[in-house]
């Protein structure tokens, strides 16, 4: 079956959603995901969405700008980075006229919060300026992403865009450089659906999936980065994958960094404040990779709670009614998954997978790059997590998430709005559906064959062991064996279930086809990177080296294997320094 | 832990009517009714099918019945029941599609009636409008809803009547009628105050007992009620 529509997005998530809220007044415009829209994994971001409005004491955007290019440990390019720093106030009003229900000052304005690596300049009584917590993050409770994912569908639906939910994508249809779109087959059915559109969004999500203690969701699964790259889509700083120091022990359920901005310390087996060791002047409110690494070495050192692989955090000072109207949800998850009440308890917690800073290379106006010199791909947009503007380097800030989809999902339909002015549709390849049924006749015909969830078991154990917090060559050269081992096994795969409505097993295979794909370029771009920078820690290069380093990696996929290519970091105002907190 | 699941199947590609079937597990005793589904799925019988995603409880993938009850599988550990012999049913009401998924596109149908999106007549100012504490406070547990169909597959009203737009529809239209920033709450009460709305909600208190976020909806609706009667006065 053929359908037809001006634009395509795939992914109802933050981003996604609100490229459709801006194109769906002039265009006809569908979204296609393989959830029901408000089950994406925006839904799951709690803490908040960073904005310099100063509704709780002085702020400036220039700060903002500052912390967010330390932040990412300078790999940020710092054009991108203003303008998302710039426009972030008007999105936050924005938002909050379409009725978003941030929670509130004691004046009736949007509450904000502290979180890790957002400060502000204080002089201290010598005159030296330190750079302090600042309290910048916008909130509704710690749902801050359930409440802005419900209010940009709720637009949607206001706006009558068409979703298709429950439709799984399958290959991206681009020829002779222009984009003519998709192939999904659809769950409830089990036929393959093609779209044809005169252009192409993907607001896919992340990828946390690839690794075996994550926060991320099951459909986080990295399917249109994995998608783009077979497409012939080059992939952007691929290696820069952030653990978020506080996964709920052991399963790695996120538990928001708001809690430590609403005061809680991380302690260890001996009750110590370890932070002070690591960074003394913000403490627990030091960027994620920071604190990551130095509970991951509290743990590594013996002085985990008990011997154990998990710290303490905290939070029995700040009191009931507080934790009750502030960290709800969490306190929540604590009595359910962990069995313990935060009022009275510290939480166990462990870092986890979370956030994908790089992905599919773009223009700031959103336009997918096909080569590291600046060309881009007719009629195919990406914005949100699967997209590297690159706004967050190395290492993105907290409640810098939410913002970069809500803002490059707006610029990415406004530039959509006017392309599709005068775009006309391209024709779509009568073999556009061939290779997908083929994979599809192979999978009912084969009767025995590789488990697809032994496969996705070791391959996630291993990319935790050998390409996690802290990485070493040794370690990624064998990371790299498994893959192509894996994905040797993975063309054996079998499918059990031989029925065509909801197979999910065979969602299942497919996404694993997808993480086999990115999980490549993750760990060959962090075998080729050979320093320490954010996310990114090399045990065997220890320090960051700005001389031959200060690049964003460009990998391609070749016959041959993975090329990495490269190309600068846009430098305007901050040169880099080593960044202490 | 040995654990026995109870697991009704349908297949419409195979089956002519719904079957019931045990598939004994030994899982840790931490793990959640979700992670069991997956142990029989990736184990048992890759056939087995059901919604998930985020596994803790915001998306609301994944309500199902357990042991005769609604509620989310990722949201309930096997150490949390006393027996092992756990019986999992999809949330009643609804057509089944397979297995444990249900067809949700009437419990949306009911959802978009009540005009889910605030409406605003005024041109909102150049920074956000202002919204009190108390105001805010107000609709604080309706805009928890995570829309997971729970509470309506639960309601003994609308079993007997499909045509009644149910609990979750009900709260949202209750999260805008009493948002301080909505221009709306007339058109929508008018929605809502009908013998298939609001005055077909017997407060039997189904859906309360079985929210996953713990909304009290009942008090919503009732809220919804006195509105009403007000304006008539």
């Amino acid at each position: 079956m053929i359908h037809k529509h001006d634009l395509l997005i795939v992914g109802a998530g933050l981003a996604g959603l609100r490229a459709g809220v801006e194109t769906s007044k002039y265009h006809d415009v569908a979204i296609l995901s393989k959830l029901f829209p408000t089950r994406s994994h925006s839904g799951a971001a709690q803490g908040g969405i960073a904005a310099a409005l100063g509704n709780e004491e002085h702020d400036t955007v220039e700060w903002h700008i500052f912390d967010s290019v330390k932040g990412s440990d300078y790999l940020g390019d710092q054009d991108a980075i203003t303008m998302m720093c710039s426009e972030a106030p008007d999105a936050i009003y924005e938002l909050e006229h379409m009725g978003v229900p941030f929670s509130r000052t004691k004046d009736g304005k949007i509450a904000q919060r502290q979180f890790g690596g957002h400060t502000k300049e204080v002089k201290d009584e010598q005159g030296n300026i330190k750079r302090l917590p600042v309290i910048r993050a916008c909130y509704a409770a710690d749902r801050t992403g359930h409440v802005l994912l419900h209010t940009l569908y709720e637009q949607c639906v206001k706006n009558n865009v068409r979703f298709y939910s429950e439709y799984f994508v399958l290959s991206l249809i681009i020829r002779d450089g222009v984009c003519r779109g998709l192939t999904a087959f659809n769950l409830r059915d089990g036929q393959i659906h093609t779209f044809h559109a005169k252009a192409v969004m993907f607001g896919t999500g992340g990828y946390g999936r690839a690794f075996r203690v994550t926060s991320n969701a099951y459909a986080n699964s990295g399917d249109g980065v994995a998608i783009a790259f077979r497409a012939g889509i080059p992939l952007e700083d691929m290696e820069f994958v952030q653990f978020h120091p506080t996964g709920l022990y052991p399963l790695g359920i996120l538990v928001t960094e708001g809690a430590r901005g609403e005061g809680g310390y991380l302690k260890n087996r001996n009750g110590d404040r370890f932070m002070k060791e690591y960074a003394p002047t913000v403490m627990e409110l030091a960027p994620r990779d920071m604190v990551t690494r130095s509970i991951q070495t509290e743990i590594n050192e013996g002085r985990g709670i008990d011997g154990k692989d998990f710290v303490n955090l905290d939070l029995t000072h700040i009191g009931a009614a507080k934790l009750k109207e502030r960290l709800p949800e969490i306190t929540g998850f604590a009595k359910t998954y962990a069995g313990i009440d935060p009022v009275k308890q510290p939480i166990p917690i462990l870092p986890t997978a979370h956030y994908s800073m790089g992905g599919i290379p773009v223009t700031l106006k959103g336009e997918v790059l096909a080569d590291e010199k600046g060309n881009t791909v007719t009629g195919f947009y990406a914005a949100g997590e699967c997209a590297c503007v690159s706004v967050h380097g190395a290492n993105r800030l907290g409640t810098n998430s939410l913002l970069d989809a809500v803002i490059h999902g707006r610029r990415t339909g406004k530039t959509l709005v006017e392309f599709l002015r005068t775009a006309e549709l391209s024709p779509m390849p009568e073999d556009a559906e061939d290779n997908d049924k083929k994979i599809f006749a192979d999978l009912y015909d084969t009767k025995k064959g590789e488990n697809c969830d032994k496969i996705r078991v070791r391959l996630k154990e291993e990319m935790m062991n050998k390409c996690g917090v802290f990485r070493n060559e040794k370690d990624l050269n064998s990371m790299l064996d498994t893959i192509h081992e894996l994905k040797s096994m993975y063309k054996n795969v079998a499918m059990m279930d031989k029925s065509k409505v909801f197979n999910t097993e065979m969602q299942e295979i497919f996404e694993l086809r997808n993480l086999l794909e990115f999980s490549d370029a993750i760990v060959t771009g962090a075998l080729a990177r050979q320093e320490c920078r954010g996310a990114h820690w090399r045990t065997d290069h220890p320090t960051r080296d700005d001389v031959n380093w200060l690049k964003h990696s460009i990998a391609f996929k070749t016959e041959k294997g993975i090329e990495l290519k490269y190309k600068p970091v846009i430098i305007t105002k901050y040169q880099p320094q080593e960044r202490k907190y | 832990m040995k654990v026995t699941l109870n697991i009704r199947r349908f297949n419409p590609e195979k089956d002519e009517k719904p079957y019931r079937k045990d598939y004994e597990i030994d899982v840790p005793e931490t793990f959640r009714i979700l992670d069991c589904l997956d142990k029989v799925k990736w184990d048992i019988d890759g056939e087995l099918a059901y919604r998930r995603s985020c596994s803790h409880g915001i998306c609301g993938s994944d309500a199902m019945m357990i042991n005769g009850k609604n509620m989310l599988a990722c949201q309930v550990l096997v150490k949390d029941f006393k027996k092992k012999y756990i019986t999992i049913d999809p949330i009643p009401s609804l057509p089944v599609i397979k297995d444990l998924i249900v067809n949700m596109d009437s419990f949306f149908k009911k959802y978009e009636v009540v005009k889910p999106y605030l409406i605003s007549k005024e041109q909102p100012p150049v920074k956000e409008r202002l919204q009190s504490q108390a105001d805010r406070e107000l609709i604080d547990e309706a805009v928890n809803c995570i829309l997971c169909g729970a509470c309506s597959a639960s309601c003994p009203s609308l079993w007997s009547n499909e045509n009644y737009l149910g609990p979750a529809a009900m709260l949202k239209a209750y999260r805008f009628i009493f948002d301080s920033r909505d221009d709306a709450a007339d058109e929508r009460l008018d929605i809502v105050d009908t013998t298939d709305g609001l005055w077909r909600c017997h407060t039997i208190f189904n859906c309360v007992e079985v929210c996953p976020k713990e909304i009290n909806l009942t008090w919503h609706i009732s809220q919804m009620k006195k509105k009403c009667a007000m304006r008539e006065l």
